[in-house]
């Protein structure tokens, strides 16, 4: 049932609500970050501010695991040190490539946690994967 | 309903019963029957050698049956003789063949060439880049709300300035069947070379070159129940003559000297280096199978299933089928389709949990998914091995669709 798990209410709710789906008014970054095989595409804005992530936002169209990781990681990143959200990042593409053993290091992921059946989805990692790979072009440099 | 057919096809059997596998994605590529896989492991098992070089036994076995191919491909498109057929890897590598080696040897600054916007990346690339490198002008044919081709476009880009008219006899993306015969016609009026891109036609549809009067026609193997790596350049010997050749190398020489070299005649003038001898005995053993079921066959049980699935599609609450949506005798078992509100990745990962295999995607024709407004589209596709069963397990996943992702029904 591993398809169900991933379409479940929590993905849902974030794919169709727009709390995170905005543009950020006063963004010090902005990314963009496409996935050629769907065409899905996100625009990720980010406010920092002495090292911390005081608010984010995205705009973006496509496949609902996209924008629904998207919108997860969003809601999990606000808040967080520049250096706390790469961790997280790492623990996620972690997660998705089946690297990680130890699934008490995936408790961090919270609602990110659903989508951990894609690691079986060969086909649908890169949607998974968009919006912290966008992220991750931000908080490297 | 069951089919007589199926049986003969090991991949379509496992899992039935338990959990059987609903194959729609034959456009991309058909499978094969146990003939055509019998007749490879032969060729490994019992006489693999390297053609046109061994003098001895199995060498010239495989010698045999390679050139033996090449009849039994002349002979099923009804080509004037042998050497004008051209072994190549697929439908792109023979179009890339002809843009390069005709392309570049023919077309001049301000010559044009025509296409329909509907073309596969395959049998449009290869001319854009041909037209930026020469200064040719690449020119596109639109296409109406049902995905034909318009008369009065036709008559205005078709000049005496157009050199190349390249088209698809069947698109990969909307179904259509193009009335190829009329369009040769009215491009030979005003001197252009045709070639006809039969990727998608010839594993429903008969080819027959001569009639038809095709300066080009290619397709793949792998998507006419044969495997993957052998593709067939079909051309008119006076066209191949003055053509010079695509890639050097071994196999395709008369005498090489330190500076200069002479050329094998056809059709080894195109075939250099080490062919793929077991995808040409696949894909002979592909075409003798099409010929027992027979066309008419094929065409009668794919025409009834295209029917069922459009009936069955039209009655799932948004839905949209794109080009033709009636069932006529101008399009083919190639249906796309979007669900409101549905990315179609979503639609095939949905549909791939329930054993359901269709594609999604822009279907390597991004410029018409451009023109029809969209990002990409599911699509089907059907073979005459395909039931009603098979359709019905899709109409039934397709239904779950926007109720997994909480939209209503
Ligand atoms: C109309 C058409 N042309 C060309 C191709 C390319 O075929 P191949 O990938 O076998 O070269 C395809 C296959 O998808 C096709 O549908
Ligand atoms: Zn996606």
């Amino acid at each position: 049932m591993g398809i169900e798990t991933i379409y479940s209410e929590i993905l849902m709710e974030h794919a169709n609500s727009s709390h995170n789906k905005h543009h950020l008014a006063e963004a010090s970054h902005t990314q963009r970050g496409v996935n050629p095989s769907c065409g899905d595409e996100i625009e990720l804005e980010l406010r920092i501010r002495e090292g911390r992530i005081e608010d984010a936002a995205f705009i973006g169209s496509g496949c609902a695991i996209s924008q629904a990781s998207a919108s997860i990681m969003i809601d999990l990143i606000k808040g967080k040190t520049v250096e706390e959200a790469r961790k997280l990042a790492d623990t996620f593409t972690g997660m998705i490539k089946n690297e990680i053993k130890d699934e008490k290091e995936l408790d961090q992921l919270e609602d990110a946690l659903a989508l951990k059946d894609i690691s079986h989805m060969p086909a649908r990692v890169k949607c998974a994967v968009l919006g912290w790979h966008t992220l991750e072009k931000v908080v490297q440099d | 309903m069951s089919n007589q057919y199926r049986n003969d096809f090991p991949l379509l059997r496992q899992g039935e019963g338990t959990e059987p596998l609903i194959y729609l994605d034959n456009a991309a590529t058909s499978q094969k029957p146990e003939s055509v896989l019998r007749v490879m492991e032969e060729y490994y098992r019992k006489y693999n050698a390297n053609p046109h070089r061994g003098l001895y036994e199995i060498s010239v076995k495989a010698t045999e049956q390679y050139e033996q191919a090449r009849r039994v491909t002349a002979e099923f498109i009804n080509a004037k003789e042998e050497a004008e057929i051209i072994f190549t890897r697929n439908t792109t590598e023979s179009l890339n063949l002809i843009a390069y080696s005709y392309g570049r040897s023919n077309l001049k600054e301000g010559d044009e060439i025509l296409i329909p916007i509907s073309e596969h990346h395959s049998n449009l690339l290869p001319w854009q880049q041909l037209a930026k490198e020469k200064g040719v002008i690449l020119k596109y044919l639109y296409l109406d709300q049902k995905g034909a081709l318009k008369e009065e476009e036709l008559k205005e880009k078709l000049t005496k300035k157009t050199r190349i008219l390249a088209l698809a006899y069947v698109s990969n993306v909307l179904g259509t069947i193009y009335p190829v015969k009329d369009i040769i016609q009215k491009a030979h009026q005003v001197g252009a070379v045709v070639v006809l891109d039969c990727a998608q036609s010839i594993p429903h549809l008969p080819l027959d070159v001569q009639e038809l009067e095709a300066d080009f026609a290619v397709f793949s193997g792998h998507k006419m129940l044969g495997p993957m790596g052998i593709g067939v350049l079909y051309g008119k010997r006076e066209l191949l003559e003055q053509m010079p050749p695509f890639l050097t190398g071994g196999e395709m020489i008369d005498y090489v000297g330190e500076q200069e070299a002479s050329f094998a005649p056809l059709p080894q003038k195109f075939e250099a280096g080490t062919p793929n001898v077991g995808g040409a005995i696949g894909l002979m053993e592909a075409i003798n199978y099409i010929k027992q079921v027979g066309y008419g066959q094929i065409a009668a049980l794919e025409e009834e299933l295209t029917a069922y699935a459009l009936e069955g599609l039209k009655e799932i609450p948004h839905l949209t089928i794109y080009g033709e949506k009636a069932f006529t005798k101008n399009r083919c078992g190639v249906i796309s389709f979007n669900l409101e509100g549905v990315h179609p990745h979503d639609t095939a990962s949905i549909l791939d949990a329930d054993g359901v295999c269709i594609r999604a995607g822009h279907h390597c024709a991004q410029p018409l998914m451009r023109y029809l407004g969209l990002a990409a589209s599911c699509r089907l596709s059907l073979y005459f091995y395909n039931t009603q069963e098979d359709i019905d397990a899709l109409i039934t996943s397709l239904k779950k669709v926007r109720r997994l992702l909480g939209l209503g029904n």
